[in-house]
């Protein structure tokens, strides 16, 4: 990789095999404990939902409707963040519990399990920040890069990244199903067609339980019922959409080319995804409630990983990055979400195209060690 | 009344999409869930140094089996789910609704040590449903024979306890093989059954007798002495492997195999043979490489990948899976086959080469 870090090709494969090595430790250590944890978030999980959904039908006084909505919000995000993505990462198969499983598991999220797996767990997972390949939802409709170049419409892109933000779960359902592709004659128009049907499904079926199924059962509460439905979909999207962007759009965190990429070693790989990602810092409610991926960096690297256990390894792959002389991009939310849309803006103006490698994260660890 | 039943099935349904009903009421408890049966522990008692039963309350969705039948059983070790399968112990149709498993736990035993040594009651095993025709038949014979040893007791003990809640108990002739008195399983109870019912007749035989110069092992020769109407009787054998093929082929060389059912409790595999490779999970996206001598379920199980099994021997074809592409070698055989689209075994399967299955 042509990547300018100040690291030997020595350095790179040292750390990759520090890397291998803290990944083996945690796989070697997963245990009753982890079991644990999990089964306590989704049974946390199942109870909120069930309950919030309960509160909601007394939501002709006001209170109820709040506490419900609430509780429900909270719910969605837990189900989508800390366990739907994380599950249908894999991180839990080890268990093999059928009933929490990333071949079985289905979630409350408009994309099917299986394209979004596809899209995500492979193609932004493997081509990570890499320009052109990563089909993370910001590089293809929006100019979050230097490197991409203008184009008049990029000038509408703060608006627009605002109403994505509200319908989160629909764009990348509709996203995943690579309707542009389709158009560029690079997907099979059949296979786009299925896969169209079944995001279309999945939305409907999600959409009756939220918009009519419990608002008819909530008999007169039926529009507060919806209403609550509706406002727990929106903020379980906006949240995620907030925490997703903050994972690799902060300032600090770079893209790549795709010859930058060719023959790349696992050193290489590792070096990439550190570079490439940006974590939140705070308190361990924001990390349950981001599904960890407040640990960007660290679910990069380790993506099988339980979540669980990024916490722990946070210092040791930081204390890493320090001894390499490599940043470690971390800021907390509303500074890394200001640093985002401030860049939105920014880049939504023609303007500059310079590589920004030269920039330093907001936190920068030390200095570029001298090469 | 069904479409009643069917149009609420539906409502709970879109309630709880994309979960089910079930996994909201297995999150209160492991045992409301219908499609995946689980069992909790009520009762562990040991039964000799090394083995003991486990006696299960099973959930909703239980349907019984039959005496003889055995069962999947999963337990969750270090956070992980293990299956075994164990014959049921209890009679059918238990007035308090509980069955009973009883274990031995082998030497270097992963799963029959963790359920002898740590299992407790409160905890939750997974179940499989009772299969295996290792049953009595619908119409009893007048004359039974059972040849068992060590723990191939379990699912004959099913089957007497049946037939002494029964009407009538049949003419039956027991033999079992232990090291010693002490250490047959259900010995006391064996002793009073045959001691309460005149037409059950019990043969112990001891290879390793409390102080007593050790035995030769119970052969059919040496059986066909003590009990001198074999022929005459529809028999059952379950034991060690040696046991079982003796009793197959003294029953063949008598031109009366239809008389005879067996049950292994494991298999014999051969070595050598292909060299392994690797193998790919095409629908779950794993990989992994594998020796010639690991079965592709230890290897998809070892990988994390969910793989189907019962019996863990070749038997139930729980575990059969489609081969997209490579070639496997039977472990019990050493015969080497596939072509893609077969069905294979992959309990007793193990990769002759690089291969794809559609898991
Ligand atoms: C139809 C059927 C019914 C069964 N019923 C019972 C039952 O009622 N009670 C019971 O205790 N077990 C029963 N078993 C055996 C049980 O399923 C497990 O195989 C056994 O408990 C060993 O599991 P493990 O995980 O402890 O051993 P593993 O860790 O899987 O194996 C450890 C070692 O022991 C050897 N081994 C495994 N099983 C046996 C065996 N049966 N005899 C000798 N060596 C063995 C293995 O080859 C291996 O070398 C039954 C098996 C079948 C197929
Ligand atoms: S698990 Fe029974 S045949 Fe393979």
């Amino acid at each position: 990789m042509a990547a300018p870090t100040p690291l030997s090709a020595g350095d790179i494969e040292e750390l990759g095999e520090e890397l291998d090595r803290l990944r083996a430790e945690v796989l070697a250590s997963r245990g009753e404990d982890d079991a644990r944890y999990i089964r306590r978030v989704i049974a946390a999980q199942r109870g909120l939902e069930a309950g919030g959904r309960l509160v909601m039908f007394a939501s002709l006084l006001p209170p109820a409707w709040l506490a419900g909505t609430a509780m429900l919000t909270l719910a969605k995000i837990l189900e989508n963040m800390e366990i739907g993505h994380n599950v249908l990462h894999g991180q839990w198969d080890w268990m093999r519990d059928p009933g929490i499983h990333s071949t079985t598991w289905e979630w409350d999220s408009a994309s099917p399990a299986a394209q979004w797996k596809y899209s995500h767990n492979y193609v932004h997972h493997t081509y990570t920040n890499v320009l052109g390949r990563d089909r993370d939802l910001g590089y293809s409709m929006l100019r979050v890069a230097p490197e991409q170049p203008w184009r008049p419409v990029y000038l509408a892109q703060p608006l627009y990244n605002l109403a994505l933000a509200v319908v989160f779960e629909w764009g990348i359902a509709l996203y995943d199903v690579e309707i542009e592709r389709a158009w560029r004659r690079e997907k099979d128009l059949d296979e786009t067609l299925s896969h169209l049907g079944g995001a279309l499904e999945k939305v409907a079926r999600q959409g009756l339980k939220d918009y009519v199924v419990f608002p008819l059962l909530a008999g007169p509460a039926f529009l507060p019922v919806f209403l609550g439905n509706l406002t727990a979909n929106v903020a379980r999207n906006v949240w995620a959409h907030s925490v997703i962007f903050c994972g690799h759009f902060p300032d600090g965190t770079r893209t790549f080319t795709e010859e930058e990429i060719e023959g790349e070693s696992r050193g290489e790989w590792y070096l990439r995804q550190l570079l490439g990602s940006a974590n939140i810092s705070g308190p361990p409610a924001l990390h349950l409630l981001t599904g960890n991926l407040s640990h960007q960096i660290e679910h990069h690297l380790f993506p099988d990983l339980p979540s669980n256990r990024y916490a722990q390894i946070a210092p040791r792959v930081r204390a890493l990055c320090e001894r390499f002389g490599l940043p470690y991009t971390t800021g907390t939310l509303p500074r890394q979400t200001a640093n985002v849309w401030g860049r939105i803006l920014r880049l939504a103006l023609p303007g500059p195209t310079r590589s920004r490698t030269g920039e330093t994260s907001p936190e920068p660890v030390i200095p570029a060690r001298a090469a | 009344m069904l479409a009643i039943r069917a149009f609420l099935g539906a409502v709970a349904g879109s309630m709880t999409s994309p979960l089910r009903p079930g996994d909201f009421r297995a999150t209160i408890n492991p045992l409301w869930s219908r499609h995946r049966l689980s069992g909790r522990v009520e009762e562990i008692s040991p039964e000799t140094s090394d083995t003991s039963t486990i006696v299960v309350r099973p959930g909703l969705g239980w349907r019984g089996g039959l005496a003889g039948q055995h069962v999947g059983v999963d337990v969750s070790i270090d956070g992980v789910w293990h299956r075994r399968t164990f014959s049921l112990s209890s009679p059918p149709g238990r007035p308090d609704g509980l069955i009973a498993i009883t274990v031995k736990a082998r030497p270097d035993g992963a799963v029959s040590r963790h359920i002898v040594h740590a299992l407790r009651p409160g905890q939750t095993v997974r179940l499989g449903h009772p299969s295996g025709r290792f049953v009595l038949p619908d119409e009893l014979p007048d004359r039974l024979l059972f040849v068992t040893a060590g723990s191939g007791i379990t699912p004959v003990m099913s089957m007497l306890r049946h037939l002494a809640e029964g009407r009538r108990m049949p003419d039956v002739f027991l033999a079992h093989s232990a090291r010693n008195a002490s250490e047959v399983i259900f010995g006391e109870e064996l002793r009073r059954i045959a001691a309460q019912f005149p037409n059950v007749r019990l043969y112990e035989h001891h290879t390793r007798p409390a102080g007593g110069r050790p035995a030769a092992r119970l052969t059919m020769a040496a059986l066909s002495a003590i009990c001198t109407d074999i022929p005459e009787r529809m028999a059952w054998v379950c034991g060690p492997l040696g046991m079982v093929d003796d009793a197959e082929s003294y029953w063949r060389e008598s031109g009366i195999s239809d008389r005879l059912l067996t049950e292994r409790f494991h298999s014999v595999v051969s070595p050598g043979g292909g060299q392994g490779g690797r193998v790919r999970f095409i629908r779950s996206g794993r990989e992994t490489t594998a020796t010639a001598d690991v079965s592709l379920l230890a290897a998809g199980e070892e990988a994390g990948v969910l793989m189907p099994s019962g019996c863990q021997m070749g038997v139930c074809h729980s575990c059969l899976v489609p081969l997209v592409d490579g070639r496997v070698r039977d472990l019990r055989t050493g015969e080497e086959y596939g072509a893609p689209g077969d069905l294979i075994q992959t309990c007793v399967s193990a990769p002759a080469r690089d291969v794809d299955i559609d898991l």
